[in-house]
């Protein structure tokens, strides 16, 4: 038995949906169809009357939810894509976000975001949203990168009575497998030290996870031990986890396959530099993708995100520091 | 009036029944008495933040906070709907401690005016962004109909005209449609968006013609007109209770008031102020209620009486409460609940 990144998502929904009566989805084509990445393949069998095919109107299937989820119920909304989630933005940040704050009465919605870069996708079907709705107070944006917690995490997320943005890389849908969903338990909101080292850390999340340790694995041929953190979720941002890492090695580099301007990797450096400076022995570095629309051609696309090859070069350069 | 005015029974103005139109009259007073009062304050600088009043769309907007069940429909109001909250048994000092900033309001002091609910209550607050309520309404819809709960409720929201140039409350009433849901849509049809004229806000002669492109019944009435408002709208609510699905519901009117009070309304036309749009639906509908032998002008004057102590009441407990301390807030726009 293994499961795929995709697997653990549809296995979470099959069994919340099992668990909670409350639970149900909504998003275009999740019915009969499956959805567009076969994440809910099946359900509307067992579930005909908790797994709703919603018109493409992000804007709807977003207000609609957030009116379920204060009348009592969990609603999971696909959006299709992450990127169309700009047509829902209002009712994610003005209408979710803002509702516990304004009433107390929470909103415990799960925004299903198919987010991140596969090769021909192009510049939109490809994006990455986590700084986006980060940046929005009364939301919680997590952002997985492995199979176990592709499924613990959308788990928390539904039973958290706030607001999740769930960002799931499509780029690891069918390529990362695991033979189980066990974990080790770690809670939403804490960081994962995924791979220990002493001479460098890089602060990551979701599919840039795994091009860090390539990365850290190559230079692991030469000696050098480089750590690599994996935040599971941006916010909550794990400060803690992150400033004992650089305590540790002394130097930071912030990764992420979003746009260069602010966002998670400036977050974290800011963060770092205001509050760990004493720790710090180089200057803490950003790699980003490039700051240009997501490119459709493979060979373009591939360059575009951060590349094991660029990060090697960025740590070349932060360890010669 | 529009071939397209109405796919379900209208009742008969003479059936309405005369306890819920004296209500209704009643409600209108306390809203104006009310919202006169806010105009008085926010000029003498007692109130921070805007002021927005719905003079002249209160037949409108009452008829509806009137029809609906408080017990168990879902009420969603907009800017110029202190009438149909004021109906549907939303307190007065639920707005006066909100637009003075008590600490004791619904919001707390972290929402102001017209942004306000008790959700609660079935009353969902407002967020500045139009015809975004409309899906949420129908998400609170399909929630009791997963519940199993949906039997015999009714969810119900306002909007202007402009409103209904946004892409939220197209998605919104569509998916509504295609849910079939007991969802009643009001849609004053005031004039104005702000200053934008409505033939630069749409091309179509009146909106209830959108109501056939989206498969949902259409209504239009005289929103001056007490009586035709209290006839249209009880159609609609029945219809949605029943079965019938969406009703979009039309009322046309002229907003007697600026935008917001700091807004002197003088891009309206004296010619449409003159015009049976610009007539007073408070002075229609005591008249309506008088002819008809509900009450007596000497019944009325007492009503407005009362409605100026309970307004001079519930301002002056307000003002006498503290706004919100900066130091003891908690700043806290998750609950965490649930967070491991």
């Amino acid at each position: 038995m293994s499961f795929t990144y995709i697997d653990a998502i549809q296995q979470a929904q099959l069994d919340l949906l099992r668990e909670r009566k409350e639970v149900f989805l909504y998003g275009q084509d999740i019915g009969n169809f499956g959805g567009a990445f076969k994440a809910t393949k099946g359900f509307i069998e067992e579930f005909p009357d908790r797994v709703l095919d919603a018109p493409i109107s992000e804007d709807a299937m977003a207000g609609m939810a957030i009116g379920a989820a204060i009348s009592g119920m969990r609603p999971i909304v696909e959006m299709q894509f992450a990127d169309f989630s700009s047509i829902a933005f209002n009712q994610i940040v003005n209408q979710a976000g803002t509702h516990f704050y304004r009433t107390g009465i929470p909103v415990p919605i799960t925004m299903r975001m198919p987010c991140g870069g596969t090769p021909g996708s192009g510049p939109f079907h490809s994006q990455m949203v986590e700084t986006l709705y980060a940046h929005y107070p009364g939301i919680v944006v997590v952002t997985p990168a492995t199979v176990a917690d592709a499924y613990h995490l959308l788990k928390a997320s539904v039973l958290l009575d706030d607001p999740v943005v769930f960002c799931e890389h499509k780029f690891l849908y069918r390529w990362l497998k695991s033979k189980s969903l066990d974990y080790d338990g770690l809670p939403l909101g804490s960081a994962r030290i995924t791979r220990p080292g002493k001479h460098a850390t890089v602060v990551t999340y979701s599919a840039m996870v795994h091009e860090a340790v390539r990365a850290a694995n190559r230079l692991a041929e030469e000696g050098w031990e480089i750590e690599v953190v994996d935040l599971r979720s941006v916010k909550p941002l794990d400060m803690d986890t992150v400033i004992a890492s650089v305590a540790r090695t002394g130097r930071l580099l912030a990764l992420g396959e979003a746009f260069p301007w602010g966002g998670v990797t400036a977050a974290v450096v800011s963060r770092v530099v205001a509050e760990g400076f004493h720790l710090l022995d180089a200057p803490p570095m950003r790699l980003n993708a490039k700051d240009t629309p997501i490119p459709y051609h493979p060979d373009l696309w591939a360059v575009h995100r951060p590349t094991p090859e660029s990060i090697v070069q960025k740590l070349r350069e932060l360890l010669n520091l | 009036m529009s071939l397209l005015k109405s796919t379900s029974n209208e009742l008969p103005t003479k059936q309405i029944d005369g306890e819920l139109m004296r209500r209704t009259l009643r409600v209108m007073i306390l809203a104006r008495t009310l919202e006169s009062k806010l105009s008085s304050l926010y000029k003498g600088g007692k109130i921070v933040g805007g002021v927005y009043l719905g003079t002249g769309q209160e037949a409108f907007s009452a008829s509806l906070g009137c029809t609906l069940d408080q017990e168990k429909d879902i009420f969603a109001p907009l800017i110029r709907d202190q009438a149909g909250r004021t109906g549907f048994g939303e307190e007065i000092i639920d707005a006066t401690r909100t637009y003075l900033g008590s600490a004791k309001g619904p919001m707390k002091g972290r929402d102001g005016n017209i942004h306000r609910g008790r959700p609660d209550r079935r009353m969902p607050a407002m967020i500045s962004h139009l015809g975004a309520a409309v899906s949420l309404v129908a998400g609170m819809l399909v929630a009791r109909r997963m519940q199993g709960k949906l039997d015999g409720v009714v969810g119900a929201t306002c909007v202007g005209d402009g409103a209904t140039s946004t892409g939220s409350f197209h998605e919104g009433l569509n998916m509504a449609a295609v849910e079939k849901l007991p969802l009643v849509v009001l849609v004053a049809d005031n004039q104005f968006a702000y200053s934008t004229p409505r033939e630069r806000q749409f091309a179509c002669d009146s909106l209830v013609k959108r109501a056939a492109g989206y498969g949902v019944a259409g209504h239009e009435v005289d929103g001056t007109n007490l009586e035709a408002c209290l006839a249209t709208i009880q159609s609609a609510v029945r219809a949605a209770r029943e079965g019938g699905g969406p009703q979009l519901v039309v009322g046309r009117l002229l907003r007697l008031c600026g935008h917001g009070e700091h807004d002197d309304g003088s891009y309206v036309p004296s010619d449409l102020k003159e015009s049976e749009l610009g007539s007073d639906c408070l002075e229609i509908g005591i008249s309506q209620v008088v002819a008809r032998g509900l009450a007596s002008e000497e019944e009325i004057t007492q009503w407005q009486m009362e409605a100026a102590e309970e307004v001079q009441n519930a301002v002056a407990i307000s003002q006498k409460e503290a706004g919100p301390d900066p130091y003891q807030e908690d700043w806290q726009a998750v609950s965490e609940r649930g967070m491991s």
